[in-house]
């Protein structure tokens, strides 16, 4: 089954990484974000039943910071949104070069 | 056999103790360069001062609402300003401004540093005197200059006879001009940029005839073609004059480009640049080899820009844009004989290459005829000279020419004198004139002689030193002229007769026929010069005066300033010949001047070379044939001045420039000097011209490296736009970009497993 | 414990639960409004705390459902609505047609990449004996199995104490970002009308 893990956890990373690249509504690549995220806590589940216990652990750190990364990611497109009445990731340029 | 004699002889002998001239005033060698050079930087510094205030009054001076001189309005109005150059019609021409502050000074500081330079060379002179017969050179090395490689140059100076007897003349004869030019530029704006600019002028002529080897003569003849560059274009607002003097250095800078090769070509074979060396060791370049014959030919291309013969010689009569004190100095005593002390000092090598010497003669003869010709229908007097100083100059080239070495540097002294007398003359003269049109506000042209006429009655002491020059220049007999044309005429005869040139094939053509024909030319420019020389004095101090019946009254004598020279001038055209007299003459000055005096002194200079040609025996022409030959060279001279006094006494129907009628036919190509300067320009300016301009400029430093410049520009502006648009400010972009990266590095892993 | 009995039965599901996984993820992917893809990414979690129990990672497998799925989602579904991006007409989303095919292919490039590095073998040297979940649990339960790393001085309780510092510089920072400026000087006062334009722009939309 670690195989399978390992093989399912690549495919929802890819999806997650194509959909990263083709969306335009930054609420929507955040949680493309966030499936990546969760790709890869399969991963680590996966072979912490190769490995040990650490893969778990790990899983439990990651969750959180995708906890703490979310809450302030979202403010930060509040804020943007306030700003600039949209979320589109195409009108949101100010640091054009 | 005679060449392995000849070369030892001058291999220089075992230095046995010091040379006999060390503890003598020679050893004040350096000064004589030095005291110029110590005017040079004192009028230098004083010309670069503030410079007016208004002068002791000059009648003509004053009240002057003058309609073409901006000059003086604006010289008033600017207490700091720099000479300016005023406005002029002709170069010679300036009106009475305002006296510099600083003219006292620097009328005392020019002509006595010149004439403490005079004096110490008369002092080497007696020093030398004394020793009798002095073989060697006295050579002085002061520091070294050049060390590279195999080439070693030190800074050296020489005096042997050769350079004695044209430092005498340079100082000499400098001083005069000096003297002179006190007078003739008092009232000048750029008094002390002029004696500042003459100084350094006498400094590199020093430097010229007093350099121990080749190099150090070079930079004399650099510095000397700077200096008549300066001065020519000394009024150089008009820019006619800027034109006149850029013309001089180009032209002359020609010429240097040969002299240049020749020291090359002379140091990679001979691996010595030193005159003393040169001359011992020529004997290995191989007698009427290819390579002497080019290296001489070089030389001359040299000689031929300096001293003006064709086809570099078109500078000269341009150059008379400077004030006439200049034309005096620069273009008729020293600069231009620049070129034949060269050929005398290289005597050594022009003696062993037969068709180099056959062509300096050659040039020499068709030059002087050619300008001759010229001279016979130019209406300014300056031009006049000008080109008789090119036709004289001709004359001396042919006798270094066929290895008459004394012959051609007797003419250089006697011409020094007479050329001088008659420049000096005739700015004595211009200035007569421009004060007179300047009392009416005249535009009238000063220097026509069709304006001019009749002057004896007004200025008789120039008359009469002009008319002593003229009958020397003619060759009449016991004036200066006389005896160093003869001369040369005779031993261009006598080496025709038998010599190694005659003996010498020029491009197929046999050496003797061609000195016959050389001298033939000779006779016939004598002639065409005794005519063109009268009929400038007749134009100009006899017949009835054209100049205007308001300006009359203002004619006169120059102040003796100026007239003092002139008559010490005169007095040396008169006697000058004393210094090289024929054996033929009892004539000895009542022994004062032993016969062949000049001959004998230069004797251990050049002595041996003239051998060389003579093929070994002093060249000798039977008694009957060389009073013949005088007596031909006399005739000849004297037909001339009665041919124009004949046919020109119809001056009278000469009318005054500005009303004078177009010329015609053959007299229009003379005038304009067969048109010469239009064919130089067709041919080379404006091809020159062109190439620099359309492809040189346009192609090349536009078209190539203007373009690599700016494409080096326009990639950086490119790549930076790139780079520029890399940064859009899309998030989707950088989110690329990231996985970009990360499948490379992926693919590295991957690929490497 | 189970898993050794019934292995079929557990590898089937496992492999039923990761269709839906990925067939989730895609959907998700390919929704045009954002309320619909937060809640197929839901599903895909749901799937995904059922794998995790099947792995025998019962602990994490809850951890997902009440604190991924029942948090983190809840708030981006909070956010959507608050900024009414519900509505699925109001979006063209995706990119043109280019920038997905290029997308494809990086996705078709990532997947077989991470395959080939998939099929390595793994270090021996690391593994725990086979039946090393099961004892776990046996010994401790799901949560004491978790735990007990957790809060060992020797393993990773330093990182536990630094995991929470990080969630409080988080709270605080997500209320800072999330406050509306207070009404200042600018809003009040001398201004000019520029200034108090500007000021209730950055105060909010809707000027309250």
């Amino acid at each position: 089954m670690i195989d399978a893990s390992l093989f399912i956890s690549a495919v929802l990373f890819t999806i997650g990484v194509v959909g990263v690249l083709t969306r335009r509504n930054a609420i929507v690549i955040f949680m493309c974000v966030e499936l990546m995220l969760n790709a890869v806590n399969l991963t680590f589940v996966a072979l912490s039943r190769a490995y040990g216990m650490a893969g778990q652990v790990f899983v439990v750190f990651v969750m959180t910071v995708a906890a703490a990364e979310a809450a302030v990611g979202l403010a930060i497109i509040i804020a943007i949104f306030r700003h600039r009445q949209t979320v589109n990731l195409q009108n949101i340029n100010l640091l054009r070069g | 056999m005679l060449l392995q004699q000849v070369a030892q002889a001058v291999a220089p002998a075992a230095e046995s103790g010091p040379h006999p001239l060390a503890g003598t005033a020679a050893r004040f060698l350096w000064l004589l360069p030095l005291l110029p050079l110590l005017g040079f930087v004192i009028n230098g510094l004083l010309s670069l001062l503030p410079a007016f205030h208004a002068g002791p009054a000059d009648p003509s001076a004053e009240g002057h609402d003058d309609p073409h001189a901006p000059g003086p309005v604006a010289a008033h109005d600017s207490a700091a300003e720099q000479d300016l150059p005023g406005h002029h019609d002709h170069g010679d021409d300036h009106h009475a401004v305002a006296r510099h502050r600083y003219a006292g000074l620097v009328s005392i500081v020019g002509p006595a540093v010149l004439a403490a330079t005079f004096v110490l060379a008369v002092m080497m002179f007696l020093a030398m005197r004394g020793l009798g017969q002095m073989e060697a050179p006295y050579v002085a090395r002061y520091f070294e200059w050049i060390r590279a490689g195999g080439l070693y140059i030190p800074f050296a100076l020489q005096l042997d006879q050769l350079s004695m007897v044209m430092v005498l003349v340079i100082t000499g004869v400098g001083t005069l001009i000096h003297i002179f030019s006190v007078g003739y530029m008092q009232d000048d704006p750029g008094y002390p940029r002029y004696f500042s600019y003459l100084n350094l002028f006498i400094f590199f002529m020093l430097l010229l005839v007093l350099g121990a080897n080749y190099p150090i003569m070079f930079i004399g003849w650099e510095g000397v073609g700077l200096c008549s560059y300066l001065l020519i274009g000394f009024w150089f607002s008009e820019k006619a004059n800027a034109d006149a003097g850029k013309k001089a250095f180009i032209v002359n800078r020609i010429g240097d480009f040969g002299f240049l090769v020749a020291m090359f070509l002379l140091f990679a074979n001979l691996h010595t640049l030193s005159f003393t060396s040169i001359g011992a060791r020529a004997g290995d370049l191989g007698y009427g080899s290819a390579l002497v014959t080019t290296i001489c030919l070089f030389l001359f291309l040299g000689c031929a820009g300096k001293s003006a013969q064709i086809p570099l010689y078109v500078w000269l009569p341009d150059a008379m844009a400077g004030p006439t004190p200049v034309s005096a100095l620069i273009h008729a005593a020293t600069m231009v004989t620049a070129g034949v002390y060269l050929v005398a000092r290289s005597a050594m090598l022009f003696s062993m290459a037969p068709v180099a010497s056959l062509t300096v003669a050659l040039v020499g003869a068709l030059t002087a005829i050619f300008a001759a010709t010229i001279g016979l229908k130019q209406w300014d007097i300056k031009k006049v000279l000008a080109y008789s100083t090119v036709s004289q100059l001709g004359y001396m080239f042919v006798g270094v020419g066929v290895g008459a070495y004394t012959a051609g540097v007797f003419h250089l002294v006697t011409h020094a004198f007479f050329k001088a007398l008659l420049f000096l003359g005739s700015g004595s003269v211009i200035f007569a004139m421009h004060r007179a049109y300047h009392a009416t506000h005249s535009a009238d042209d000063a220097q026509d002689m069709r304006n001019m006429g009749g002057l004896a009655r007004y200025m008789p002491v120039t008359h009469i030193l002009m008319w002593i020059a003229t009958l020397a220049i003619s060759g009449v007999p016991f004036f200066s002229g006389f005896y160093s044309k003869d001369e040369i005429l005779g031993s261009v005869f006598a080496r025709a007769h038998e010599s190694t040139l005659a003996e010498a094939h020029w491009l197929g053509i046999p050496g003797r026929p061609l000195l016959y024909a050389i001298y033939v030319i000779g006779l016939a420019a004598a002639f065409i010069t005794a005519v063109y020389m009268t009929r400038m004095m007749i134009y100009t101090f006899l017949g009835t005066n054209r100049t205007g019946d308001a300006e009359r009254p203002h004619l006169a004598e120059a102040p003796w300033v100026m007239t003092g020279p002139l008559v010490v001038l005169g007095a040396l055209s008169l006697f000058g010949g004393m210094f090289n007299l024929p054996e033929l003459f009892p004539f000895n000055y009542f022994g004062l001047a032993p016969e062949g005096a000049l001959h004998h002194w230069l004797e251990p200079v050049v002595g041996r070379p003239s051998l060389l040609i003579t093929g070994g025996s002093e060249a000798h022409v039977e008694h009957g044939t060389e009073l013949a030959l005088i007596g031909a060279a006399v005739a000849v001279g004297v037909l001339g001045i009665v041919t124009a006094l004949v046919r020109l006494r119809r001056g009278e129907r000469l009318v005054p420039k500005a009303r004078s009628p177009e010329e015609v036919g053959f007299q229009r190509v003379l005038l304009n000097k067969y048109f010469v300067d239009e064919a130089y320009d067709r041919a080379l300016v404006r091809p020159t011209y062109n190439l620099s301009r359309n492809v040189l400029w346009r192609g090349v430093d536009v078209g190539i490296i203007d373009a690599l410049v700016n494409a080096a520009a326009k990639i950086s502006r490119g790549v930076g736009g790139i780079g520029s648009s890399l940064q859009s400010g899309q998030v989707g972009t950088y989110a690329w970009v990231l996985l970009v990266g990360v499948l490379a590095v992926l693919g590295a892993f991957t690929l490497r497993s | 414990m189970r898993g050794e009995i019934y292995p079929l039965f557990y590898t089937f599901h496992f492999y039923v639960f990761g269709v839906i996984a990925i067939a989730s993820a895609l959907v998700f992917v390919t929704r045009k409004s954002p309320v619909a893809a937060a809640l197929w990414l839901v599903m895909t979690m749901f799937a995904l705390a059922a794998m995790y129990v099947l792995l025998d990672a019962h602990f994490i497998g809850a951890i997902q459902v009440l604190v991924y799925a029942g948090a983190i989602m809840v708030v981006f579904l909070f956010v959507i609505m608050l900024l009414n991006l519900g509505h699925p007409s109001e979006l063209a989303d995706a990119q043109t047609g280019w920038w997905k095919l290029g997308a494809g292919a990086v996705g078709v490039a990532l997947i077989s990449m991470i395959a080939t590095r998939v099929r390595a073998d793994l270090p021996e040297s690391l593994l725990v004996p086979a039946n090393f979940a099961q004892t776990e649990l046996a010994n401790r339960n799901a949560v004491g199995s978790v735990a007990d790393p957790l809060f060992r001085a020797d393993q990773y309780l330093l990182a536990f104490e630094l995991t929470s510092i990080l969630l409080l510089a988080a709270i605080v920072g997500a209320v800072v970002l999330g406050r509306r400026s207070t009404p200042t000087r600018l809003t009040t006062g001398a201004a000019t009308d520029a200034e108090k334009r500007d000021a209730r722009d950055l105060a909010g939309v809707s000027g309250d």
